[in-house]
């Protein structure tokens, strides 16, 4: 296998994009990696998207966003699971040049969410839980990790404030973070009195309903030396891939994100560190108590220690350990498959030194976690500047 | 919207409780699979207990579409009294009542109305002791 790096990197700003359609966002956001990159030419395209089917009616996406990206007649690639659809994309992109099939590769990640209902929203999110076994019964994603939050709540005292406190953080770093799309401070009191959705999480416990897209240049990193680069490559030191059970309650313990441990391991073990090496994380915290729990998962802190490390300060930006300098999926937005990719934006942007407001000093080496539902699938990079 | 093949597909599990117990390594599946992780493709029928606890609770406020007549309503995790665990609503229970470990009944009810299929799905719901 070829080492991989990223030469290039772009996002749209996450929000609300009504003048924009699906292929608009992605096309920005491929544009600007492009750019970034420097280079005139990609071999093949890899794009990450949840259902754009039921969010817009569009499928088809590799031809459509190869074509739009005027790069056809270049393969096109829709990878899919669910909401780390984008780090798969990631993670297909980089097999792809380190097996030697191609050079350049652009891998995106899109979702247009904003032209459903709120209702209609949901229902699509949902097609990432067990139709049978939860979807079924009337059960919601929020309610899911909710259940996640009773449980470790029960069996390890976490505090109902703890989970608060991941959303206060993360909007103290989104609040920095021009893409973001919730750039508001928020207090632990509005967290607990804000209008609950599934108990105990309220609706600032929870990630945006948010367009966007994001994007990565990839190539072989020899090439890459070779090339006269503005930036500094940073290099794919791993990148690993697992799967769980898709329905919550046939986990053997519903509070260990199992997925995101495995493929934590397996990347560890790839890129030759351990977790102590790492100098921060982008992670998935779709729900505050997901924070929580993959930080016990990475193995950052022992099982039932997320919610205290958190009300620690461990995680804050100026903490041992920051861990989603960006804001993360509350502050700066979720557009599910654009997630992935835009973990490895921030990455990039923190290791080549360009954070402004919210860069972390002296940072070499991050790591970021996607995780597909209520944690069915999880997909670990690990990014270091060299 | 749930269709009329799918109410028929799910019938044993939903009206019946049937479960599926590897041959090999005793493992009990609900739905019913056809190769478990040990390797084996033997199964016997198995009818899955009705008595359990609730192993983790929530209170569906914000609910998805054919719900929302019914919002706010309990949803759990159960764990039965052979260790299967399933996932459904808790129902006649307030939910200042819901906790780990409350002990609850699995009960034959309706879980859906009618949608644009015209099928009402009937399944099952844990009930605690009143």
């Amino acid at each position: 296998m070829r080492d991989v790096a990223i030469i290039g990197i772009g996002m749209t700003d996450f929000g609300e994009h009504w003048n924009d359609s699906l292929r608009d966002l992605f096309v920005k956001a491929a544009l600007a990696a492009i750019d970034d990159a420097g280079v005139d030419r990609v071999d093949s395209l890899v794009v990450g998207s949840m259902t754009p089917g039921l969010f817009t009616g569009q499928e088809h996406l590799g031809s459509l966003l190869a074509d739009y990206l005027g790069q056809g007649p270049i393969p096109g690639t829709r990878v899919e699971s669910a909401c780390a659809s984008g780090g798969l994309a990631l993670r297909v992109g980089f097999l792809e040049v380190a097996s030697g099939a191609s050079d350049v590769v652009l891998v995106g990640g899109v979702e247009k969410m904003t032209d459903v209902s709120g209702a209609q929203a949901t229902y699509a999110l949902a097609t990432a839980a067990d139709q049978d076994m939860e979807v079924f019964h009337g059960v919601t994603f929020p309610g899911l990790y909710a259940m996640i939050a009773t449980a470790h709540m029960h069996r390890y005292g976490t505090k109902r404030e703890d989970l608060a406190r991941v959303a206060v953080k993360n909007h103290d770093n989104g609040l920095l973070n021009p893409h973001a799309q919730y750039r508001m401070k928020i207090t632990v009191d509005q967290v607990v009195n804000a209008v609950k959705v599934a108990d105990p999480l309220t609706v600032l416990d929870c990630s945006p309903i948010t367009d966007g897209a994001a994007a990565a240049v990839l190539c072989p990193l020899e090439m890459a030396k070779k090339m006269r680069l503005k930036k500094a490559p940073v290099r794919i030191a791993a990148s690993a891939h697992a799967t769980d059970t898709i329905a919550l309650h046939q986990r053997e313990d519903i509070t260990f994100l199992k997925s995101t441990y495995e493929a934590a391991q397996k990347a560890y073990k790839m890129a030759g560190v351990k977790v102590s090496d790492i100098d921060f994380a982008e992670v998935h915290d779709c729900f505050t108590i997901a924070e929580i729990c993959v930080l016990e998962a990475l193995g950052v802190v022992k099982k039932g220690q997320g919610g205290k490390a958190t009300r620690d300060g461990l995680t804050a930006r100026d903490g041992r350990f920051p861990v989603n300098p960006s804001g993360g999926l509350k502050s700066k937005g979720h557009p599910v498959g654009a997630t992935g990719v835009a973990q490895a934006h921030e990455i990039v942007t923190q290791l080549r030194g360009e954070a402004g407001a919210r860069q972390l000093k002296g940072v070499k080496r991050g790591l970021a976690q996607n995780m597909g539902g209520s944690g069915g699938s999880a997909v670990v990079h690990i990014l270091e500047v060299l | 919207m749930i269709s009329p093949a799918n109410v028929r597909r799910n019938t044993p599990q939903r009206y019946r409780m049937e479960a599926g117990k590897c041959a090999s390594c005793g493992k009990v599946f609900f739905p019913p699979r056809v190769v478990c992780p040990c390797g084996s493709r033997k199964f016997k029928a198995y009818t899955l207990p009705s008595e359990g606890k609730v192993v983790a609770w929530t209170v569906i406020r914000t609910a998805p579409r054919g719900f929302s007549d019914e919002a706010p309503y309990g949803m759990g995790i159960v764990e039965l009294s052979d260790g299967t665990r399933l996932l459904c609503q808790i129902a006649d229970c307030e939910p200042e009542r819901l906790k780990v470990g409350l002990p609850v009944t699995l009960e034959f009810r309706k879980v859906q109305e009618a949608g644009e299929s015209g099928v009402i799905a009937y399944g099952y719901k844990a009930v605690p002791e009143r």
